[in-house]
Order: structure tokens, then C-alpha cells, then sequence
């Protein structure tokens, strides 16, 4: 054991003089490494807060809404198709209310893009989300400070709103939001609510956080524009069980109220969570498969480099491989100091492709909540590792297995 | 009692489909304390005998006992022990490790002995000192004359204590006034109780030994005693 750790130690001593004496080509050989393991790591690292955000995203809008639309969210209908449908109206979301008998709560849907203020704070392009008072049991909101808008408020389309927390956040950093009068594209709304934190990042402006949430009646009044756009109709089942059956009734009523044949195909779309469950693990195997292929690739190519060197310096180092055996190394020394050297510059282009990692995941958490997870930190250094002894094994067995009176003829 | 005895030693080299017969039949018994240096013509098999005698090499049939053991049963990993432990080399082209400096070229042997960090600087230091090199401790070959990197070599090959000193024309790559100065240096080595065998193909470097052997086609030629020739001391320590 005492013998094992001394040849290790001189070994190790032998591959760093060896490192340290061409740097420049050291340098290089770890560059595939380090690109590999910089990916690998950068990858885990955002696909976890990518998915983390994801999933919370997802479970604000509830599995057991669906979304009449025009816009199909995933489909193969062509684009110029659903561009020719009809808008929805809200008269015909009073009518689909009125028959649908399964929903636990329906709620129309419209949203512009506003600067909202207070006094010399500013944001700009908030989603304005108008609706009616329904509308939160659509959703799985819950408040940190004060309440939905009522039914009065959302008949009467009075100036109210619900503002997300980050909105909260970025307005009022030091006060209490409540009763505050906020302008919204330039009108007054009197704050009724503030949402307590959905911490749905992924979702962009379409996350709650950075919404708000006014009486549907006020969009038409204050924006006017958006009195001819299509309004979507959030429908809440009685949970999830009953989605298919409620989707089946409200496929119906629209084709109903639309006055469809039975030969017309729908001039409407029924979306749900679901599809965007299915669709983002699509997209995440995707960015997944691609990832593994650039990290398998550039390993492989940085194991080939390193593999090459080591050989090129086997070369190289002929002559003193042959002193080295004439003065006492023994075969295994000789192997050990070769392999110690790639896998010492293996682990070295590893543990740089770490600290760049880490630095780009910093960089990514400025976007997506994320932190590198110690699995990966050991993924990384495992698999600069194991690229470093199996790059280095040919060339060091043919360094050992030298004859000592070739190497020392060798010129 | 000898330290090398061998008997009948050939060694042949297969070139493609042709043998090169480089040893053909060799015997020769070398004594504790001799000087004996080897002689004859390029390609008579100097080097070829050298490398046997220094255990790098196996011969293709014969006998080889080294201290009263034989050399051609052993394995690999003995014979690099007994390189290590037996046998100091000293070689034409020095054979230092270029970017290290003197200290560590010299104490590369102990490395594989297995001796600990600390002993084994203080013996390469000593090493160095002996053959005269006190002010060059730390300089790389490339800052050292011939004759001082010669001289680190030669303090590599003593810092074991071995057995036998095997040189393969060691004054070959150095001026004849250098090459003195060598001589003188192996002379000391010599007094001090060494066992020293020595190739050359210069009369007045083979002249420094007490015992010639000639070797012509892979043949002993001659083995004789010889009149040494006079050695001027040369105090190797302040010699430069
Ligand atoms: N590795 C080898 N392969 C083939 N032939 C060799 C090899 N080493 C030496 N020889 C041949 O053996 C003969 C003796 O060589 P060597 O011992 O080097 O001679 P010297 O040192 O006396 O000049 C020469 O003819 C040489 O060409
Ligand atoms: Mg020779």
C-alpha cells in the first residue's frame, strides 16, 4: 500500500513536470474536454431550472381547464385556416355560458399589452388580462393581499385590477399595493388584490406574476381596439375526470351557437394543459438527444485529440523512456506516468469546463431559477476521468512495453 | 569473487529475413574492483555486449550470472530491479532529462528505488558534489558545458551505489581535453573501490584501464592485463 501511494505520488510528480513543460499543447489537448464538460454541465443545469419553472408554470393554469380559441395552441390545422375563422364574441360566450350545464366556471379572455405606472415607476408591456369575476375559479390563484374583483365590479366594468406579484414587486417595493390608483395605459384602476408569487418563470409575460387582471368591460371601453378581436373562453370541469366529458359538451354548444352543420368542421379550437405538457417534453428530448450528441461528440473528438498527443509525445519521449527503463523504471511505472498525464490533463480541461459551467449557469439563472447540482459536478469530473485513462491507455501501454535498447538507439 | 560471468554468449538480430550475428560466442568473468574497457572496431558488438552486461538486454543463448545469479530466467520487472540497485549507466549522449535540472536528473534512479524525498536530494547533492559539480546543482543540461552535463550522468550512475559502472563511450561526444577530465574523474572512481566497464575505440582512452578486451565481428579478440598508463590527479572537485 505504502509502495502503491509512493509511485503514485512520484508518478503524478513525473506526469505534472511533463504537463508543466509544454503547456501551450496541454492547453489544447484539454479544449475538447473542456467543451464537453462545459456542455454537459451547462445542459443538466438549465434543462433542471427549465423544467423546474415548467412544471410549476403548468400547474397555475390547472389540468382541468380547457381554452375555446381560435388558435389551435398545437395542431396540424394550417395557419391561414384559423386565420379565416370567426372571432369569438362575447356574445358568444354569454350564450355558451347560459347552455353549458358541466363547467364549474367560465370566464371570457382578453389581453392587450399596456405600460402600467405609479407615480415615477414604470413597466412597461404588461399583459392585461380582462375577464369577469369567474375568472379566478379558472385559475389556482391565491392572494397576498386582498381579493378578486366581484361580479359587481366585472358587470359594472368598473376601474379595479389584480396585480401580479412581480408587477407588486417592481411599483410598490416598499409599500402595500392596496387601494393604490395605478395607471394603466394612461387610466386610472384602483388596486383590489395583489396575487401572492405563481413562480411560473418560464411562461415569460404569461406568467401571472407579471400580469394584471381587470373587468373584461374595461378593455373594450379604454382600449377600443380590442373590441374586434377574438376573446378566448376559459372553462374550468369538475376536476380532472370530468375534462373529456366537458369538453365534449362544449364542443357542442359552440358548434351549436355557431350555427354549424353537421358537415362543418370546427371553426374553433379546444385547448388544454395537456398538450403543452406533451409538447414541452417533445422539445426538451430534443434539446436533450441534441445536447448529448454535441457532449458525446465533443468528447469523443477531445478523447481522439488527447490520444493523438499522448501518442505524439510516447514518440517524442522515446529516448527518455528508454533512460527511464535503463536506470530502473519498471513497465508499470512507466504506464502509470503516462496515464497519470492524460488523466491529469483530462481532469484539468474537466474541472475548467466546471468553473465555466458555473459561470454560465450564474449567467442562466438571471433568467431561469437554477443552481448546478452536485450530481453533474460529479457527471463532469467522472467522465473527464474516465476520457483521460482511456485515451491514455494505448499510449501508455505501448510506452511501457519499449524495448529499453530501441528507445535509447532511437534519434 | 566476480561480479559478471558470462559463457557463451551470442546474440543475434533479426533484420527482416537476414541475421546480424552481433555476438557469437562471448565468455568473460569481471571481478569486483577491475577496470576493464572493451575495445574494438564500430559494429564489432561493443554496445550490443554492454547492453547485456547491463541487464537491458537478453541474450539469444549462453549464460549469464550476474553475482552468481542468472540473468536469463528473470523477469522484466527483476531486471529493471537490478538495473536499478546493480547497475549505474553512463552514456555517450548523456541522456539527461532536458528540462530538469541537475539535482533531479541525478536523483531519478532513487525515484525508482523507491527512496524518500528528502534522502534522496541529499544523496543527489552529494552525488553532484563528488564529481565536482557544487555550483551547478540547479542548471538544466542546456546550461551546462559537455563535460559537466557528462558529469551529471556520471553522478546519476553513482548515487545508487552500484555494483558496476557500465560506460558506452562516454568521452565519445567531448574534446580530448574533456574527455581527460572524464577519465580522470573515473580514475577516482576507480580508487575509491568501483567497479568500472568501459567502452571505447581510443587507445589513449582504453589506456586508463588495468585490463583491455578486444572485440572483432563479435569475437573476444584479445583479453589482456595492461600497464596503466599515468593518471595526473586532477582534483575533480575544483576541476571545471
Ligand atoms: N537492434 C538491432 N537490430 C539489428 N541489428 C543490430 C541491432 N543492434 C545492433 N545491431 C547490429 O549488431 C552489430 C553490433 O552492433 P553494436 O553492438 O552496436 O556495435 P558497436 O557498439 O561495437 O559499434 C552491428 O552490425 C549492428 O548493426
Ligand atoms: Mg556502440
Amino acid at each position: 500500500m505504502r509502495i502503491i501511494l509512493f509511485e503514485f505520488k512520484e508518478g503524478m510528480m513525473i506526469a505534472l513536470r511533463a504537463i508543466a513543460s509544454n503547456k501551450i499543447r496541454a492547453m489544447l489537448t484539454m479544449l475538447g474536454i473542456f467543451i464537453g464538460v462545459t456542455v454537459v454541465v451547462t445542459m443538466s443545469t438549465a434543462i433542471k431550472g427549465i423544467d423546474n419553472s415548467f412544471q410549476q408554470g403548468i400547474s397555475s393554469l390547472g389540468s382541468d381547464v380547457l381554452y375555446i380559441d381560435k388558435w389551435a395552441w398545437f395542431s396540424n390545422v394550417e395557419w391561414w385556416k384559423m386565420r379565416n375563422r370567426r372571432n369569438i364574441t362575447m356574445d358568444e360566450f354569454e350564450k355558451f355560458k347560459n347552455l353549458a350545464k358541466l363547467p364549474v366556471a367560465v370566464a371570457p379572455v382578453i389581453n392587450t399589452v399596456q405600460t402600467v405606472k405609479y407615480q415615477e415607476r414604470r413597466v412597461e408591456n404588461v399583459f392585461i388580462n380582462g375577464s369577469n369575476a369567474d375568472y379566478v375559479k379558472t385559475t389556482n390563484f391565491s392572494f397576498s393581499e386582498g381579493r378578486f374583483y366581484s361580479e359587481i365590479e366585472s358587470s359594472g366594468s368598473r376601474q379595479v385590477a389584480v396585480i401580479g406579484s412581480e408587477i407588486a414587486k417592481k411599483l410598490f417595493p416598499n409599500i402595500s399595493a392596496l387601494d393604490k390608483t395605478i395607471k394603466i395605459g394612461g387610466e386610472n384602476f384602483r388596486i383590489v388584490g395583489v396575487l401572492a408569487e405563481q413562480g411560473s418563470f418560464i411562461l415569460g409575460p404569461w406568467n401571472p406574476d407579471n400580469q394584471i387582471y381587470v373587468p373584461i368591460g374595461t378593455i373594450f371601453k379604454n382600449f377600443a381596439s380590442n373590441r374586434w378581436r377574438s376573446i378566448t373562453i376559459n372553462v374550468r370541469a369538475a376536476g380532472p375526470a370530468m375534462v373529456e366529458e366537458t369538453k365534449a359538451e362544449a364542443e357542442g354548444i359552440m358548434r351549436k351557437v355557431r350555427g354549424l352543420s353537421y358537415d362543418q368542421e370546427n371553426d374553433f379550437s379546444i385547448n388544454q394543459q395537456e398538450g403543452l405538457q406533451e409538447n414541452y417534453n417533445s422539445v426538451v428530448g430534443v434539446i436533450q438527444i441534441a445536447g448529448l450528441f454535441i457532449t458525446g461528440l465533443s468528447l469523443f473528438v477531445g478523447a481522439i485529440g488527447i490520444m493523438n498527443i499522448m501518442f505524439v509525445s510516447v514518440k517524442e519521449r522515446t529516448k527518455e523512456i528508454g533512460l527511464r527503463k535503463a536506470i530502473g523504471a519498471k513497465r508499470r511505472t512507466i504506464l502509470a506516468q503516462f496515464l497519470l498525464e492524460s488523466s491529469v490533463i483530462c481532469l484539468v480541461g474537466g474541472l475548467a469546463g466546471l468553473i465555466a459551467a458555473v459561470i454560465l449557469s450564474m449567467l442562466i439563472n438571471q433568467f431561469i431559477p437554477t443552481s448546478i447540482q452536485i450530481g453533474s459536478v460529479i457527471l463532469g469530473i467522472g467522465i473527464s476521468l474516465i476520457t483521460g485513462i482511456v485515451s491514455g491507455i494505448a499510449p501508455a501501454y505501448t510506452a511501457a512495453k519499449m524495448d529499453p535498447v530501441e528507445a535509447l538507439r532511437y534519434e | 569473487m566476480n561480479i559478471i560471468n558470462i559463457e557463451h554468449i551470442t546474440k543475434i538480430y533479426k533484420v527482416g529475413l537476414e541475421e546480424v550475428h552481433a555476438l557469437r560466442d562471448v565468455s568473460l568473468r569481471i571481478d569486483k574492483n577491475e577496470y576493464v574497457a572493451i575495445m574494438g572496431p564500430s559494429g564489432s558488438g561493443k554496445s550490443t555486449l554492454m547492453n547485456m552486461l547491463g541487464c537491458l538486454d537478453t541474450p539469444t543463448s549462453g549464460k549469464y550470472e550476474f553475482k552468481g545469479v542468472s540473468v536469463s530466467e528473470m523477469t522484466d520487472n527483476e531486471l529493471a530491479k537490478i538495473r536499478n540497485k546493480e547497475i549505474g549507466f553512463v552514456f555517450q549522449t548523456f541522456n539527461l532529462l532536458a528540462r530538469s535540472d541537475a539535482v533531479h536528473n541525478v536523483e531519478l534512479p532513487l525515484i525508482y528505488a523507491g527512496i524518500p524525498t528528502a534522502e534522496r536530494r541529499e544523496r543527489a547533492i552529494q552525488a553532484l558534489i563528488d564529481v565536482g559539480l557544487k555550483d551547478r546543482l540547479h542548471h538544466k543540461p542546456n546550461e551546462l558545458s559537455g563535460g559537466q552535463r557528462q558529469r551529471v550522468a556520471i553522478a546519476r550512475a553513482l548515487v545508487t551505489n552500484p555494483s558496476i559502472i557500465l560506460a558506452d563511450e562516454p568521452t565519445g561526444n567531448l574534446d580530448s581535453k574533456t574527455g581527460e577530465e572524464i577519465m580522470g574523474l573515473f580514475h577516482e572512481i576507480h580508487e575509491k573501490g568501483n567497479t568500472i566497464i568501459l567502452v571505447t575505440h581510443e587507445e589513449y582512452i582504453a589506456e586508463h584501464a588495468a585490463r583491455i578486451v578486444r572485440l572483432k565481428d563479435g569475437l573476444i579478440e584479445s583479453d589482456e592485463r595492461v600497464e596503466r598508463r599515468y593518471i595526473p590527479k586532477i582534483k575533480t572537485t575544483v576541476a571545471q
